[in-house]
């Protein structure tokens, strides 16, 4: 963004209303995706989100959550897997360990997506990594487990292609940006 | 009720209940690891996840409450694709190392994995390590990595043992159960956590590696050490025990034993053992064959009646020997015309055997108490499991008070504790009893000054509605004890309260009711050990530690006969007879409520060790005594049961109230005594514990070494 920051707007003002109240995304950028709920909420690709309103309807609608409204924007210099890597890092990281699906689960879903960007991933761990997500879904005491399993499941629905990119090359579809 | 449906089946469940209860009730087993009937639900393992009509998600069957008409399939497809999914979880960090498990065979995780698991693991990933912890002798913690975090012994030592020694540390997929910074595990109950471990995490230090589950057979027993009677499963390997684990008795010892029941067999298989009868000769011990050694005995007791009268030969018993040893040896001693009969030598009054001491209520009682007073005892270490029932009580609003000589860590919170000196216990319960009788108004049989803190326990003792004043080891063993039941018994009238002892041993209610007490004639212990006999029979006791005067009167003697199964006594006796101990031999006991229960022999008696009662029957017809033609241990048991107007009963039994009696008619003397009351300290009670290697490394048994030195 060109102007990260707080910003205080009406339920239903069009994302794209506050992508340009923000500066929309840095120069020479374009948009790729959104997580618009805070880090648990499922990622949603550009297109989809440029069509929903700042809404809790419009998002749930969309296949996501408004959640905290803690809004993640990336642009086209983002890693998937690399931004995947960093979020199931923070959950299994803040894993209090009372429950099994959890304790368990976190750490390995981040070993997988941690393989595949180190370049060691196979094809078959992509239906692992979405197979281990589901288990952890539903099933734990807190909501804890729902929030390290749902950006796991929503990377794979929508970008699948640049994780099986990384997987059969061993590096990012992306050049990052430096 | 509230109606369920379970997998079809109607179940009726009082409201409150959870799933699990209802699956249990109906016969359906639901997968679980960190439920335990015994403890606070948990819902961490997610074992039990079932599908509830209605409910989006699986639900945990062991923490969802049931309600009228749900519906629960506990073998759907979602029931059990969310059971597979935690068992996947539950196994990528559990090492695969049940070849070399203790747990192997007995493990609830290996059990369920059959079931649950699949046959291969997607898991490619490095496992988890977690490193390993020393909490002392008898638990061992070496393989924390295959811990499933059910938190089972967490709970355990929060809600049964008192003490929260085990806690789960760190968070995520670092946590691990550990003791605070390298502490040791010190409970009294501690070896029940190695039983509720699901898996192979928390294992028996002393059975490490000895064993395979699947070969050890499994033979019922008694604990021989303190009065509750624990059921015990003994396990056996080649006549050898190997192990003891507990045998659920829920109106004894429920699904728990102490830690004395459950390691004490080591000293069993240990080189203190005696495998052949032993002669002294010319100041050496040589070992001799039985008729030998039999026929010296006989011999004996003959020439010292003859020379110096049947009074001069007298018997010391054991209150850990069983029914029919005590009957036997009563029998042959008053055969031979002497009535030196006692087991009680750690007492100092021996005025108060006017009945059958005993609990005054039933074990499964103290459970549910309300108000409950303590006289004269370490309740925890004394009887870990009435302490334990206690807890629970207290855990259901219950007031527990204290008259002691020093405030305790009974590791339940005790409401009102009167400190005082044990030569003034008498005074202090009379301040109590005058206390109890200003507050209802009566008159006082003991004009004494009250204290704040007897106000405070007579003020609890009359509120409430089920009470006790429980009478323990060192009330029992003062040399008031006399004027100290009458005091309790008084107390006990007022206030509504029963009135009992804790009794010492496993069989003292037993040694009681059989009679191994002095008759009109006879010496008590305390005379008996003082010296003035000339022939002494010890029967499975080491006066040197079992007794309030140690063993000093018994070095004039002309013979002293030690029974016992270790090389004992060995610096007083002449003969040393290689009796079985209670692994080895059938026998009874009869607990603190009064329940007598038998068992058999679990193991062949070690070398030429033979149960005490054939020792005893073949000398009675050396002495061509009348009365030892029994054939069985069974056969002993019959003729006492037939003596007390019990024939045709069999065990177990519940010894009938008019058997039973707590009253006395001793006026209370309230002056002061000196010295301290004899108490055994907790793995001190008895040549088992006291020879038990891992049980002597114990921080409670250091701190009596200690003690002792």
């Amino acid at each position: 963004m060109e102007r990260p920051g707080n910003y205080e707007i009406p339920l239903g003002t069009p994302f794209s209303k506050l992508l340009e109240l923000a500066g929309g995304v840095r120069k020479g950028r374009t948009l790729k995706a959104v997580i618009p709920g805070g880090s648990s909420s499922p990622v949603l690709p550009a297109h989809i989100m440029m069509e929903c309103t700042m809404d809790y309807d419009s998002i749930a609608k969309a296949g996501s959550m408004l959640g905290s409204g803690a809004l993640i924007v990336m642009d086209d210099t983002r890693c998937m897997v690399e931004s995947l890597k960093r979020l199931s890092y923070f959950y299994m990281h803040e894993s209090c360990g009372q429950c099994t699906p959890c304790r368990e689960g976190t750490g390995w879903l981040f070993r997988l997506v941690e393989r595949i960007h180190g370049g060691q991933g196979k094809v078959a761990d992509m239906a692992v990594l979405d197979n281990v997500a589901e288990s952890i879904m539903g099933r734990t005491i807190c909501a804890l487990g729902d929030a390290a399993a749902m950006p796991v499941r929503a990377m794979i629905k929508h970008f699948r292609p640049e994780f099986e990119h990384y997987i059969e090359h061993k590096t990012s579809l992306v050049k990052t940006a430096a | 009720m509230v109606e369920i449906e379970l997998d079809g089946k109607k179940v009726d469940i009082a409201p409150g209940s959870m799933i699990m209860h209802a699956a249990e009730k109906a016969g359906t087993y639901i997968p679980h690891f960190c439920y335990h009937k015994k403890l606070s639900i948990a819902a961490n393992c997610r074992m039990c996840l079932v599908d509830v009509e209605k409910a989006p998600k699986p639900m945990p069957a062991c923490a969802t409450p049931v309600t009228q008409g749900m519906i629960v399939r506990t073998k759907s497809d979602k029931a059990i694709k969310a059971q597979q999914s935690v068992m996947e979880f539950l196994l990528i960090n559990h090492p695969l190392d049940c070849p070399i498990c203790d747990q192997g065979g007995e493990c609830q995780l290996q059990d369920l994995a059959v079931g649950y698991g699949a046959g291969k693991s997607r898991y490619e990933e490095e496992k988890r390590v977690v490193f390993h912890k020393d909490v002392g002798p008898l638990i061992s913690m070496e393989e924390m990595s295959r811990c499933i975090h059910c938190t089972r012994c967490v709970r355990f030592g929060q809600e049964v043992a008192g003490v929260m020694e085990l806690g789960m540390s760190h968070r995520g997929e670092h946590s691990e159960i550990e003791t605070f910074v390298g502490q040791s595990v010190d409970s009294e109950l501690s070896g029940n956590m190695i039983d509720i471990c699901p898996v192979g995490a928390l294992t028996s230090k002393p059975f490490r590696y000895s064993a395979r589950t699947w070969e050890l057979s499994r033979r019922k027993s008694v604990s021989p050490h303190d009065s509750t009677g624990a059921n015990l499963i003994v396990q056996v390997k080649n006549h050898q025990v190997m192990r003891v684990v507990p045998l659920e008795n829920e109106a004894v010892n429920e699904c728990w034993i102490a830690d004395r029941d459950r390691f004490s067999y080591e000293a069993l298989n240990g080189d203190q053992r005696l495998t052949a009868p032993m002669l002294k000769q010319g100041g050496e011990w040589k070992t001799v064959d039985w008729q030998t050694a039999l026929e010296y005995v006989a011999n004996g007791l003959k020439q010292i009646k003859n020379d110096f009268g049947a009074s001069s030969i007298g018997l010391l018993a054991s209150p850990h020997s069983t029914v029919e040893e005590l009957a036997l040896a009563g029998a042959l001693v008053r055969g031979l015309g002497s009535d030196n009969i006692d087991h009680r030598l750690r007492h100092a009054d021996f005025g108060n055997s006017s009945g059958v001491r005993w609990l005054g209520t039933s074990i499964e009682s103290l459970s549910t108490l309300q108000r409950v007073l303590v006289v004269g005892s370490h309740l925890r270490k004394d009887h870990p499991l009435f302490a334990q029932r206690i807890r629970q009580a207290v855990r259901k609003g219950a007031q527990v008070n204290a008259v002691n000589s020093r405030v305790h860590d009974w590791a339940l919170p005790v409401a009102n504790t009167l400190v005082a000196d044990s030569g003034v216990w008498v005074q202090a319960l009379a301040q109590v009893a005058a206390s109890v009788a200003r507050e209802k108004g009566v008159a006082s049989p003991w004009n004494v000054a009250t204290s704040v803190e007897s106000d405070a326990i007579a003020r609890s003792l009359l509120g409430g509605e089920r009470k006790a004043v429980l009478l323990g080891n060192a009330a029992a063993h003062h040399a008031f004890a006399a004027s100290l039941l009458a005091v309790a018994q008084w107390i006990g009238e007022q206030t509504g309260a029963s009135v009992g002892y804790l009794t010492e041993a496993a069989n003292t209610v037993g040694a009681q009711w059989v009679g191994a007490l002095p008759g009109a004639q006879g010496k008590n212990a305390g005379q008996m050990l003082a010296g003035g006999l000339k022939a002494v029979l010890l029967l499975n006791n080491e006066p040197a530690f079992d007794s309030a005067v140690g063993v000093a009167g018994l070095q004039n003697a002309e013979m002293v006969v030690s029974f016992s199964p270790f090389k004992a006594n060995m610096d007083v006796a002449d003969v040393l007879l290689p009796i079985a101990p209670w692994t080895e031999t059938p026998g009874s006991f009869v607990n603190a409520e009064g329940l007598l229960q038998s068992f058999y022999a679990v193991a062949r008696p070690l070398g030429d060790t033979r149960p005490a009662w054939k020792v005893l029957r073949v000398l009675g017809n050396l002495l061509a005594l009348p009365g030892f033609a029994q054939e069985t241990a069974q056969d002993v048991l019959a003729e006492v049961l037939a003596q007390r107007g019990l024939g045709g009963q069999t065990a177990p039994l519940q010894l009938p109230a008019s058997a039973l009696n707590n009253t006395t008619s001793v006026a209370a003397d309230l002056s002061p005594v000196q010295g301290q009351p004899a108490q055994a300290s907790i793995y001190q009670l008895d040549g088992v514990v006291r020879r038990a290697p891992s049980l002597q490394l114990t921080a409670d048994a250091r701190a009596a070494q200690e003690a002792l030195a």
